[in-house]
């Protein structure tokens, strides 16, 4: 499966998805609040992902 | 989908367009559209000072890299300074002031720093220890606002730069709505200020029409986005609730946002117009520009003094 690093909370999930906007809406992130990438190259939410890869969301959100 | 122009593998899908650009076509879209805000609004000429506010964000470094290429290309006639305020945050702000520092000093760009203890005689940090129920935000913005112009106009600037973007003004033209604040709207928009008074540096905003995923995309893709960071008392704010409301609506009704500004600057002129008669002072305590007797800033440091 899949693995999801959440930068925002320093964590790593699994998740079953394989679509990037499918995971997204899994997690309940609004894609226009993240960016996402894989292998430290940013990647769009219509990218199909293999059971191997591991991807990361990073927030774009102001941190004050 | 490959990318719009070049057939490359693209890294951002443009809000509120189907449009797929690659790393280069993106980069050169949002400069070209960047500049284009220079340009049309004039918010920055020949021979201008340019004061940069730099928090050390991903907005604010951005527009430091931007502007440093745009005066490059414009032979240096334009000179650019950075002024950073320190709110005394530990494990924040001493983060990000090493950051900019570092930052300053690869770019060849002299960096001024202005703090709440030095202004005030006390950090945030204490500050909120001995005020638990002050709101940080609404405290911060007035400090910040203020510090920012006396510098900048210490500094002999004729322009402060900050890293403003369209999501940041969307929210603040639906939070002046939700307060009926029109008068604190008509001095919004790419070049801050309703009238022109020596005592205000104009704020300008080159990033006014670029939403925060463009600019957070041109941060990363020129590797100016550090581990993410958060300013540990931003959850108080009524701002964030906003901006999440704004995105919820976004995701669902995508362009929300450019409508927001794009109605705002039709409306603008018209707001200033209104507005532009109304009386700038001197506050009776600090000698700093403003509407009413004793400015917010002082309102603020007589609150905390205690």
């Amino acid at each position: 499966m899949p693995k999801i690093y959440l930068e925002k909370e320093d964590k790593i999930l699994e998740v079953k998805e394989l679509l990037v906007s499918d995971i997204l809406k899994s997690l309940k992130i609004n894609p226009t609040t993240v960016l996402i990438t894989k292998n430290n190259e940013l990647i769009l939410d219509d990218v199909k992902l293999s059971k191997e890869d591991r991807i990361s969301i990073i927030p774009v959100i102001s941190g004050g | 989908m490959p990318c719009k122009f070049c057939s490359e593998k693209p890294v951002i899908q443009l809000p509120n367009s189907e449009r797929k650009l690659c790393k280069s076509c993106f980069i050169k879209y949002f400069e070209r559209k960047a500049i284009r805000t220079i340009n049309k609004y004039k918010l920055i000429e020949e021979n201008d000072h340019v004061v940069i506010a730099v928090s050390g964000g991903k907005d604010s470094l951005s527009l430091l890299h931007l502007l440093k290429k745009y005066c490059q290309k414009r032979n240096n006639k334009i000179k650019l300074s950075v002024l950073q305020i320190d709110e005394g945050i530990k494990d924040y702000r001493d983060i990000s002031i090493e950051d900019t520092k570092k930052f300053c000093k690869s770019f060849g760009i002299k960096l001024h720093i202005a703090s709440y203890e030095k202004e005030t005689g006390k950090t945030l940090d204490k500050i909120k220890k001995q005020h638990k129920k002050t709101i940080a935000c609404s405290m911060c913005g007035v400090l910040r606002r203020y510090l920012l112009n006396k510098y900048s106009r210490k500094l002999k600037a004729t322009k402060l730069a900050t890293g403003h973007n369209l999501d940041d003004e969307a929210q603040s033209i639906i939070m002046n709505q939700f307060r009926h604040n029109i008068a604190l709207s008509a001095r919004l928009g790419p070049i801050t200020g309703v009238k022109k008074d020596p005592r205000f540096i104009p704020r300008i905003k080159p990033f006014y029409f670029l939403t925060e995923k463009e600019v957070a995309t041109y941060a990363y893709l020129h590797n100016l986005i550090s581990k993410f960071n958060e300013c540990p008392y931003c959850e108080e704010s009524n701002r964030f609730f906003i901006r999440d409301m704004l995105n919820d609506v976004e995701a669902k009704y995508p362009g929300t946002k450019h409508s927001i500004v794009a109605s705002f600057i039709e409306v603008l002129p018209l707001l200033k117009k209104k507005y532009k008669n109304q009386e700038i002072n001197s506050c009776r305590l600090c000698k700093e520009p403003t509407s009413s007797e004793i400015c917010s800033a002082c309102k603020v440091k007589e609150k905390i003094k205690s």
